[in-house]
């Protein structure tokens, strides 16, 4: 199966659900000729007859990357999750540099060279945008 | 003299010292937004709009900050196409044809000094024709209704994938996920909740921003862990950086044309950049290439593409600004600024806030004149900015938007859906479904359904009112030609992208 006719199949059983969701939607005591729910469901409908042609008229397959180039991927997506969950646990300065410093290692840099950018990057944003610009950082345990 | 007494104005507002200095940083970055390759003016823009707002910036100093990167990313898009053969974003691509070669024949310096003159031309005349012909297109949004309006919006999704558009089911899809994202929260005029599954941070929505930033920011930063910041360039020299008064004399031409092409094409909605410096070329080349000198190096063929494309990012401010309907990528991110901002694009903008608007077409004559000086004699500060590798500039990039999308809220939840649209984001690029029209769909979604209300409690729910008026017919015929005419115009008129580069680039 290509990726596109993937593409429309998802995009079909979204519009469809999005239709279905639209239809459960509770109206209140305001009441006007549109409503909460027609323009979602016009939407939904959109999507769905959009998805319909992509799934019956695909383009030819994307070049995809290969696995281990997906691992890649899969990794700095991984880093930049983390990133948010754990930004506020241990404050800017230390969670930026060293998700700064694993994306900068995975882009091809040497890994003390990545720790030097992780570092510097960290420092470089905290000192312009913290120390110059005023703009309040996730605070850490240690107050920076 | 109206236009002259409200420019005057507008000067008064532009020329404090805080305003120039917005200018020159706005300039400055945007010329190295611009210049490095894989980031271009709508996600350059994008990264610094959280910022510009979470620093307190009032809405003139703003707006005067960010349309100086946006004009900025348009003349340094220029410098990586000559230099190195890579277009810093798309509208620049046509600028590798002649400029490329120009710079291997010894002749980097004069084909940047020419390109630069070239680009300050376009910008100019384009700047001009935005205080002309705003406000007449202001008179003309005087007389929309709801009903014309929801055709407006219509006319704007169906032509946003652009004459240049491949899929037009990817276009339309694109453009109903934005539309249904935008349907998430509360509504905003019964007061239901809509699609939010009991989730609390959903309550208000999701913010554009976040959106935005997701989808232009972070998705780039993953198409470059795929591709592991490959073709890295590598050291460029310059010689002199003048252009000789006779190459000047030769090209006039060719940069008016340029011109005059380019500014139309950014006015249309859907057109954008890109096909301005396209048609730009082309006709050109049909014009002068009298001696088959177009591709090997010929001035012309470097001036007449890049006035094109600045040229028509002055063009694209007219309709976002005078109808708040944005014709490309660039100026819908500029959209989602004004709104940021509280300022709502339309007629009533030229009536409440004339300060913004003319203050702002003064900035645009300021940030000109700025760029002007910057690139052609100070350009060689910009070559070295192409020496920044990718293995710093993306975990920068990133780590510069988170920040960014931080400070909005202070919420680690608005985080993990920037990271989310940002994986979106990617794999609809590699699907090539066009990112534009979803962000359209998040900032207009709301604005478009309250006017399909307006318009049916005005009738009584009668839907017939929304073919009811000369006007509205006419913007429903052009959205239903924009949006078929692609299919069977596009084969001729697309710009022939090489595979490689065409989905790591910046649509205008």
């Amino acid at each position: 199966m290509s990726s596109d006719r993937l593409l429309g199949a998802i995009g079909l059983i979204l519009g469809v659900a999005f239709i279905w969701s639209a239809t459960q939607i509770e109206t209140g005591f305001i009441v006007d000729p549109l409503g909460p729910r027609t323009f979602p469901v016009i939407v939904g409908g959109v999507l769905a007859l959009a998805s319909l042609f992509i799934l019956l008229r695909p383009d030819p397959k994307p070049d995809w990357p290969i696995a281990s180039r997906w691992m890649e991927i899969v990794a700095a997506v991984a880093v930049l999750i983390g990133y948010s969950l754990f930004l506020e646990e241990v404050g800017f300065v230390v969670a930026t540099a060293i998700a700064a410093a694993l994306l900068s290692w995975r882009l091809g840099s040497r890994l003390h060279w990545a720790v030097v950018s992780g570092i510097g990057i960290s420092l470089g944003i905290y000192a312009i945008f913290h120390l110059v610009l005023g703009l309040s950082l996730a605070k850490g345990p240690l107050g920076f | 003299m109206d236009i002259l007494t409200n420019l005057a104005q507008g000067f008064d507002v532009a020329l404090t010292w805080q305003n120039l200095g917005l200018a020159l940083i706005g300039c400055l970055l945007g010329t190295i937004i611009g210049a490095l390759p894989g980031l271009g003016p709508s996600n350059g823009v994008a990264i610094l709009i959280p910022l510009a707002f979470t620093l307190g910036l009032p809405a003139t100093p703003a707006l005067i900050l960010l349309t100086s990167v946006y004009y900025g990313a348009m003349y340094g898009g220029r410098i990586s196409s000559i230099l190195i053969n890579i277009p810093g974003d798309e509208p620049a691509l046509m600028s590798t044809l002649d400029g490329y070669p120009m710079a291997r024949q010894g002749k980097a310096g004069e084909a940047l000094a020419l390109s630069g003159t070239a680009s300050f031309v376009g910008s100019f005349l384009a700047t001009i024709g935005v205080a002309l012909f705003a406000p007449l297109l202001v008179q003309v949004a005087l007389l929309f209704g709801p009903a014309e309006y929801f055709a407006l919006f219509t006319l704007a999704f169906a032509t946003l994938g652009g004459v240049s558009s491949a899929n037009q089911g990817k276009s339309a899809m694109a453009a109903a996920l934005g539309l249904g994202i935008a349907m998430i929260g509360i509504d905003g005029s019964t007061g239901t909740q809509r699609f939010t599954f009991g989730n609390i941070h959903l309550l208000e929505g999701i913010d554009f921003l976040v959106a935005i930033v997701g989808l232009f920011a972070i998705s780039e930063v993953l198409l470059f862990m795929e591709h592991k910041g490959e073709g890295t360039p590598s050291g460029v020299k310059l010689d002199r950086i003048t252009v000789p008064l006779s190459t000047l004399r030769r090209c006039f031409g060719a940069m008016m044309r340029g011109s005059g092409i380019g500014f139309i094409a950014g006015i249309l909605p859907g057109a954008g950049a890109s096909l301005g410096s396209f048609v730009a070329y082309t006709m050109e080349k049909r014009i002068s290439d009298g001696n088959k000198t177009f591709g090997k190096g010929d001035p012309r063929g470097l001036a007449a593409p890049e006035a094109g494309n600045n040229a028509s990012a002055g063009g694209a401010l007219i309709p976002m600004l005078s109808l708040g309907v944005p014709g490309s990528g660039t100026t819908a991110v500029l959209l989602a600024m004004l709104l940021t901002l509280n300022i709502t694009p339309g007629p009533l903008l030229f009536q409440n806030n004339p300060d913004v608007v003319w203050g702002l077409i003064a900035a645009l004559f300021i940030a000109n004149i700025i760029l002007f000086a910057m690139n052609v004699p100070l350009v060689g500060l910009f070559v070295q900015v192409l020496q920044v590798p990718p293995r710093v500039l993306m975990p920068t990039v990133a780590m510069v938007s988170a920040v960014g999308i931080y400070g909005l809220s202070g919420s680690t939840f608005d985080l993990l859906l920037m990271v989310g649209f940002g994986v979106g984001g990617y794999m609809l690029r590699k699907l090539d479904v066009p990112l534009v029209p979803i962000i359209l769909g998040i900032l207009l979604g709301n604005q478009m359904e309250d006017n399909l209300r307006r318009a049916l409690t005005i009738s009584n729910g009668d839907w017939s009112i929304l073919w009811a008026s000369p006007l509205a017919i006419a913007l429903w015929s052009l959205a239903v030609i924009g949006f078929v005419a692609p299919m069977i115009l596009g084969r001729f008129l697309r710009p022939e992208l090489p595979a490689s580069t065409a989905e790591a680039l910046d649509t205008d």
